[in-house]
């Protein structure tokens, strides 16, 4: 088990090199440098100069790699040359605002496509079972920009259900009820379009398992012992088919990662993709790096937990 | 004598002894499942409609600016109406979608090409290859690829329509590649491969001769899916802003005028013909995909 576990993130390490050097190179060829953010009027050309001397911008390449490399372990990735601050402190904020949008989106993902794949699998070929299969047919093929500029549009303009943008209103204090409140309702909506985008694989992964499941032999063995279907379903069958959902969760985070850019935008939330976004068109390369090796990072991250997730609940893919 | 010639002339008459193609599978499948049928028709009706239509559209006098006829509302001028600067929705509509269309299927081609040789000889010979690619592609498909693809858009200088194309195919190649790989390793051990090479076929001909043909019904659900989900791409790039290049109409760039609020609750026209088009070719192309792939596999077939 722990075997596999030290493995798993041994094979994660060569990656994330391999990364930062792409990383790494792509930023050489971004225009700038991490003393563009400090230029302003009245600074001298030759004070600048220096400093890039000092900080051996005209070192050979795997040299500065070196040092580019140490500084971002520390999380040290320069300055923002739009907002003048450093990187980490502009990307914590937003960094916060996704995570609490992620929390909420796996949380109604989950909510929404349990019930529906157990149901849709128990109540086979049914009228249900098929209106199941048509939603997350249509939600597995809807672009993430379409679907939530449509529900930005029917639930955010024309029914007014939600608000269009923002994290929070400005009315309530910092920390009080009301705050809260209007924070979790500000990502609601940015929130149950991902989860709607997300569900597929998971109903479709535990339709098939409990279909599966109906038919073998524990399932008979504990139909002829006299327990009652209901129990029989939420007991026996949804435990078993459980347990592998668990390891969608690493792969919805990186679902979660590649689609918070389009949602954050068009809902403007205020989180990393956002961010991304802007620093793209403001053309400010050190947050850019810095998102883009984070996001790596993540996504890595969320293999790495699927796979160990998937070598608890399966004992057969560990290795020994 | 008579009877021989008889009993050959029977065969003759009977060729459906032979296991059915490939390709008969896919069509009694259509057959079969009325909405597959209706939407590779629509979806087939629909793409060269667009294509010869586009070709009557004048270009640049659609894209002429006219600020009189700033957010025309659909009407005898315009049937869908005109965005900010007065130029017809309709006519953006028919070239975006060529033009959408048109680049999905170049990386569609360009990636399955890549992905296909790539996964069918390294699943094909194994060992060392196999290795090398595998690793390549296991980090191809853990990096954030739609982050990196937009900075790559942003950094390239003489930034045009092959640029783009090249940038997304670099980026989605592995995935196919993965699949079929996976495929043509399972499909290596059968005894058909062995027995060709103690025949002593070489392996270029085994691979493409007879191991592409048995995994072909795989080879087309592929492509069929990855055209869908490039359409996908490209209009959500293209959304995004980094894309074709912003005098190019794209599917993408129509949607992409509702990011002014204004636009997205008032001016339904200008957005929503490009989001439903949108849906409609991925619905239509998905499904397509899902009937062709049910008939590659002999357990869900309805046909």
């Amino acid at each position: 088990m722990w075997k596999t576990i030290i493995r798993r993130i041994l094979v994660m390490i060569p990656q994330l090199l391999v990364l930062s050097l792409l990383i790494f190179i792509m930023a050489k060829f971004m225009p700038g440098d991490p003393f563009t953010g400090m230029v302003t009027p009245d600074t001298d050309p030759a004070r600048i100069e220096e400093l890039r001397q000092q900080a051996g911008f005209y070192d050979p390449w795997y040299q500065q790699y070196a040092t580019w490399m140490m500084n971002a372990v520390q999380g040290d990735f320069g300055k923002s040359y739009t907002y003048k601050v450093a990187v980490a402190d502009l990307i914590g904020d937003r960094a916060l605002n996704t995570l609490w949008l992620s929390l909420v989106s796996v949380f109604l993902l989950y909510l929404i496509a349990i019930p529906l794949g157990v149901l849709a699998g128990r109540y086979q070929n049914t009228f249900l079972d098929k209106t199941v299969v048509l939603y997350s047919f249509i939600s597995y093929a809807i672009p993430v920009f379409v679907l939530a500029l449509i529900f930005l549009f029917l639930f955010g303009y024309k029914l007014q259900w939600f608000p269009t943008s923002g994290t929070v209103d400005i009315k309530y204090e910092n920390g009080s009820l009301g705050y809260i409140w209007s924070k979790f309702y500000h990502l609601l909506l940015p929130a149950i379009t991902y989860a709607v985008l997300g569900t597929t694989g998971v109903i479709q992964y535990l339709r098939t398992e409990v279909i599966d499941a109906k038919s073998q032999d524990y399932v008979r063995t504990a139909r002829s012992k006299g327990i009652p279907l209901n129990k029989v379903y939420s007991r026996h069958i949804f435990r078993n088919s459980l347990l592998p959902i668990a390891a969608f969760l690493g792969f919805t985070i990186t679902g979660l990662l590649g689609g918070s850019i389009f949602i954050e935008t068009i809902f403007g939330y205020p989180g990393m993709g956002q961010l991304f976004i802007q620093s793209i068109s403001g053309r400010d390369y050190s947050v850019i790096t810095a998102l883009v090796m984070l996001y790596g990072f993540l996504t890595l991250l969320g293999s790495l937990l699927s796979d160990i997730i998937m070598s608890i609940v399966d004992p057969r893919i560990r290795i020994d | 004598m008579k009877e021989q010639t008889e009993s050959a002339l029977i065969q003759s008459e009977h060729p459906e002894s032979s296991p059915p193609t490939g390709f008969q599978v896919i069509m009694r499948e259509f057959k079969k499942d009325k909405l597959a049928m209706f939407s590779l028709i629509a979806l087939i009706v629909v793409i060269v409609g667009i294509f010869i239509w586009s070709l009557l559209i004048d270009q640049q006098q659609m894209m002429r600016v006219s600020l009189r006829d700033k957010f025309a509302e659909p009407g005898d001028k315009f049937l869908l109406g005109a965005d900010q600067g007065g130029r017809d929705i309709l006519g953006q509509l028919i070239i975006g979608a060529r033009n959408s269309i048109a680049i999905a299927m170049a990386v569609t081609l360009l990636t399955g090409v890549v992905g296909i040789m790539i996964g069918l000889t390294t699943g094909y010979f194994g060992g060392w290859i196999d290795n090398i690619f595998m690793r390549i592609i296991d980090f191809f498909i853990t990096i954030p690829s739609l982050m990196i693809i937009i900075v790559f858009v942003t950094i390239v200088p003489k930034y045009n329509i092959p640029i783009f194309i090249l940038i997304v195919s670099v980026f989605l190649w592995p995935g196919t590649a993965r699949l079929i790989r996976s495929k043509a390793l399972s499909e290596s051990r059968r005894d058909y491969i062995n027995a060709s090479k103690t025949m002593g076929t070489s392996d270029a001909a085994i691979i493409f001769k007879k191991m592409m043909p048995n995994l072909s019904s795989i080879l087309i659900v592929e492509l069929t899916l990855n055209f869908a989900g490039n359409v996908g791409i490209e209009t959500g790039l293209s959304y995004l802003g980094f894309g074709l290049p912003p005098s190019t109409p794209s599917l993408g760039t129509l949607v992409s005028y509702a990011n002014n609020p204004l636009v997205l609750s008032e001016k339904w026209w200008i957005w929503l013909p490009a989001s439903l088009l949108i849906l409609f070719l991925m619905l239509g192309i998905n499904y397509v995909g899902q009937a062709i792939r049910r008939s590659a596999d002999a357990k869900q077939r309805l046909g």
